[in-house]
């Protein structure tokens, strides 16, 4: 009998185009994606003066950089961030690659778009100079951020050189709490492993918990994965895969269709198959989680305190925790409930899906906001989705500036900063330091718990808003 | 790609964890052309200069010891986060061909290699002794060398590292990937003619 072989391995064997004896591996690429943040690859390219080897497997969209007040190349902020759109579109041509283009409602955030448009599918192996290329695996595929000097190689080569990594499996055990979404899962998997944990390991997240959530929430999931220092994050694909991709603009139809699934449907973890690390976790000590510091491994449940960093044995991890409060402004012990907040963003890649954006409206729905924030959908399909349910009103009745979409303030190299010294709640992925704008003090959490920061003008508990009377009711 | 056989030179140990790339080089700087003449600026722009562009003198960038380091020397999970290769285009406009640590992001460790930067993991513990080595004597020079793979601290003790022969290899003779793939253009035929029959719904 055949070795169990898990889900990675399986992906991976399928892709080997060379074997080398000092542990190198050719990889095919079966779909690469490409940005506006991606010119210093095509500049590369040109260095080289070799074509895109298979411009149908590559696809392009801006999004770093795009206006989000406003959506056309006049409303960028500066002619630098213009360029930079402008380049992509130059690019696209010249390379003769498909592109979401600004005035295109396909346009969005490159990993919502992979999977809104089934480009991205199950047993795949994706990749794009981006982190959060992580997101893709979500469907049960291999999707890896790469540099800029690997993005120019795979369009020249289709092909990318890796080590294989170590595999990881993240098991949650129990069930779901109230009010828990797929981002408190997340966060609360980092802050207990550490944001260096999954270095070197393609992770797999299994348990029920993942298997009943909805093929959206897995991509926030897998989103993150990179936070944890994951090569890439993956879910087994299973019938909500099979129905969310169905019927996609790039998705398989009719007898290709047949097909798809069946090789689909043997790509998860072999019972017994075996990986390097296991990890359990229990879920039922998982609450509405944020973050207090600049890594996202300092995360709380919402109940917290700030810690005191004096409780901390190691003296490096102790320094690091006393910069981060001085960086955030906050002070040992105090209620996380007490933190006051001067904006609220909603969108990214994380969090900018159209159930998201949902979830937000159910809480927001007849309240008003304390502070200003904004809602950021993450395309423009979802906007427009948004926009037939009503969504947008219920952001806007608010007080919610209701915009376009693009990466917008998760980075902010469209323009989209928050002031230095000022504190955001952010359904974004990332609390560095300066990430939002220099001197800008982020906490991560999920759609509904930035919502119920939004109208509260502090971090808050949602679970508590949620059964208080709203004025609208 | 610069090959890279031995460096002698400056190193600076920087103490802090999970340094993110947007730390050794902010997103807003990511559009600047790499021609730009003030590119080694960026490298830790916001931790290495206050707002009206003069320098935070408790960066240890900015002191005299250490302003000609080509050698860093950091703590866990340096290089996290985005994958922006335009981190390590900021550490070599500063000259640094060499980043010591126990542990990489690791998108951040390929594109080192890919820029002829040598990432260099060793134990926690020799990442720690390095470093207290180094403030101990500030501005002390250390030796790295590829070919026997060993690199010498600031007190003169030898350490042997690990690296991908691969990646060795390359670093040695200055290659670049995309030369050495196009020779395989044979092997990426044959698994594109055999794989398009086999996966057939992923060419429509």
């Amino acid at each position: 009998m055949a070795q169990p072989r898990t889900m990675f391995d399986k992906i991976w064997d399928s892709h080997v185009i060379v074997d080398r004896d000092d542990g190198q591996t050719l990889l095919y690429v079966d779909r690469h994606l490409c940005h506006d943040g991606s010119f210093f690859a095509f500049d590369m390219l040109r260095d080289t003066g070799l074509p895109v080897r298979r411009p149908d497997q590559t696809f392009t969209v801006p999004d770093h950089y795009v206006p989000t007040r406003g959506h056309e190349l006049d409303d960028a902020v500066d002619d630098e961030r213009r360029e930079m759109i402008v380049k992509l579109d130059r690019n696209a041509k010249q390379f003769d690659l498909t592109i979401f283009g600004l005035g295109d409602k396909r346009q969005g955030i490159v990993h919502v778009v992979g999977p809104e448009q089934g480009i991205t599918q199950p047993g795949m192996l994706m990749v794009c100079g981006d982190s959060h290329t992580s997101t893709h695996g979500a469907l049960g595929a291999i999707a890896f951020g790469i540099g800029a000097s690997e993005v120019s190689h795979v369009l020249a080569t289709q092909s990318i050189w890796q080590r294989k990594p170590k595999t990881m499996r993240i098991t949650l055990t129990g069930a779901r709490p109230f009010g828990v979404l797929a981002k408190d899962v997340i966060l609360a998997i980092i802050a207990r492993i550490g944001a260096g944990a999954a270095l070197g390991h393609a992770v797999e997240y299994a348990g029920p918990i993942f298997a009943a959530m909805s093929a959206e929430e897995r991509l926030t999931v897998c989103n993150m994965s990179i936070e944890a220092g994951a090569r890439c994050g993956m879910i087994a694909p299973d019938e909500t895969t099979f129905a969310y991709v169905k019927g996609r603009p790039y998705a398989p139809a009719g007898e290709a269709w047949q097909k798809a699934v069946a090789y689909w449907k043997t790509l998860p973890s072999d019972p017994g198959a075996t990986f390097d690390k296991e990890v359990g976790i229990a879920a039922d000590d998982i609450a509405p989680m944020v973050t207090w510091g600049t890594s996202p491994e300092d995360a709380l449940p919402i109940t917290g305190q700030v810690p005191d960093p004096a409780d901390e044995a190691d003296a490096g991890r102790r320094a690091a925790k006393e910069k981060a409060i001085d960086y955030m402004g906050l002070v040992p012990g105090m209620k996380l409930t007490d933190i006051r907040i001067d904006k609220a963003f909603i969108g990214s890649c994380t969090n900018g899906r159209i159930e998201d954006l949902r979830i937000a409206a159910a809480v927001v729905k007849g309240r008003r906001v304390a502070v200003p924030a904004m809602v950021v959908p993450g395309s423009g399909l979802v906007k427009e989705q948004a926009e037939k349910e009503g969504l947008d009103r219920v952001f806007t009745d608010a007080g919610f500036e209701w915009l376009e979409s693009g990466c917008s303030m998760c980075v902010g190299m469209n323009g989209d900063t928050i002031d230095p010294g000022e504190r955001s709640a952010s359904t974004s992925n990332r609390n560095f330091v300066g990430r939002q704008g220099p001197g800008a003090r982020t906490h991560l959490m999920s759609p509904a718990m930035a919502a119920a920061a939004a109208l509260s003008g502090r971090l808050c508990d949602v679970r508590e808003l949620s059964l208080a009377p709203s004025e609208g009711d | 790609m610069e090959p890279f056989t031995s460096l002698t030179a400056t190193a600076v140990p920087f103490d802090e964890v999970n340094v993110d790339t947007d730390q050794i080089i902010p997103s807003r700087l990511m559009r600047k052309p790499r021609e730009d003449a003030n590119y080694h600026t960026f490298l830790f722009h916001d931790l290495r200069y206050n707002e009206d562009g003069s320098e935070k003198p408790d960066f240890i960038l900015n002191q005299a010891p250490y302003r000609d380091a080509r050698i860093l020397v950091a703590g866990h999970n340096f290089g996290c986060g985005s994958s922006r290769e335009v981190a390590v285009f900021a550490l070599m406009a500063n000259g640094f061909r060499a980043v010591i640590a126990s542990s990489f992001g690791d998108i951040f460790f390929g594109n080192c290699f890919n820029n002829g930067v040598l990432p260099i993991r060793v134990t926690e513990e020799t990442a720690a002794r390095l470093r207290a080595d180094l403030h101990a004597s500030p501005g002390a020079s250390m030796t790295i060398e590829l070919e026997p793979q060993t690199l010498t601290g600031a007190d003169g003790t030898e350490y042997q590292f690990d690296v991908d022969p691969f990646r060795k290899h390359c670093l040695l003779e200055g290659l670049d990937a995309i030369g050495l793939t196009l020779e395989y253009e044979n092997e990426i035929e044959a698994f594109e003619d055999r794989y398009r029959q086999e996966r057939s719904w992923l060419y429509p």
